[in-house]
């Protein structure tokens, strides 16, 4: 079964999308992030949208759950990479992305973290 | 809304891939008449929403795309086509944030915020189409 990867860094869960997503892909990465935050005790979780060419509010409710369910689990979580047309649509669409910090690409999301860049 | 045929793409929607086989196939449209970028998340991002909606709620469907050209403009003209059961109350489906499913509720009127066309028929028990078109200046 295809499964978006999830990348463990120290404290931090790294997940980058590539791929066009369908809906079931998202529930799923939903699921694996949420389990991956417990088993792996992550205080931060780093999303990485800049591949993403759209964030339709299906992906924005994953967003905004997978946010929510980490505040839970006592981790923050930054979105990192929005592309500029994604932001303008969002805002059209009337979705809001809650309980999200955003950062503009990855090594500023993990300062942001308090988890330090790799610089 | 105005349009001619030119010539029509259908694509069904019976499965979460369908959705974005139809994302991909609406994208290569909007990119051969010559849209922004923006313009192009815009439609796409409407595109999905509907096209989940036929999926979700209306058991399942097609989309169609479509160029358009009305003599002064080109443009795409999408629509989103099922035979479910149909929608009986349009004012609230189309008020943000009611949903009958465990969305955002959000599909609809945000779809209908970022065309610059939209047109819904339905009816209890009659299924629902729904077109949505934008459009470029020459």
């Amino acid at each position: 079964m295809e499964r978006i990867p999830i990348l463990k860094m120290g404290s931090l869960l790294l997940v980058t999308i590539q791929v066009d997503m369908h809906d079931r892909l998202a529930m799923t990465l939903q699921d694996d992030l949420t389990s991956r935050i417990v088993k792996d005790r992550a205080k931060g979780v780093l999303i990485d949208i800049s591949a993403l060419d759209l964030v339709d509010s299906f992906i924005g409710r994953m967003i905004n759950n997978i946010a929510a369910m980490a505040k839970i689990l006592d981790a923050d979580t930054v979105l990192v990479g929005m592309q500029p047309a994604v932001a303008i649509t969002l805002v059209e669409l009337g979705l809001t992305l809650e309980g999200v910090k955003t950062a503009l690409n990855v090594d500023r999301g993990m300062k942001m973290l308090g988890l330090g860049g790799l610089s | 809304m105005i349009g001619n045929d030119v010539d029509v793409r259908v694509l069904p929607l019976r499965a979460d891939e369908d959705v974005v086989r139809m994302r991909q196939a609406v994208r290569e449209c909007l990119v051969s008449v010559g849209f922004s970028l923006i313009d192009q998340t815009k439609m796409i991002t409407a595109a999905s929403e509907l096209g989940r909606n036929t999926l979700r709620y209306g058991g399942g469907g097609e989309a169609h795309i479509q160029k358009v050209n009305d003599g002064s403009r080109r443009g795409v003209m999408l629509s989103f086509i099922d035979q479910g059961p149909g929608i009986a109350d349009v004012e609230l489906a189309l008020t943000d944030g009611y949903t009958t499913g465990n969305g955002m509720g959000l599909g609809l009127s945000g779809a209908r915020r970022l065309a610059d066309e939209f047109e819904l028929t339905t009816a209890p028990g009659a299924g629902t189409t729904v077109r949505i078109a934008k459009w470029k200046l020459f």
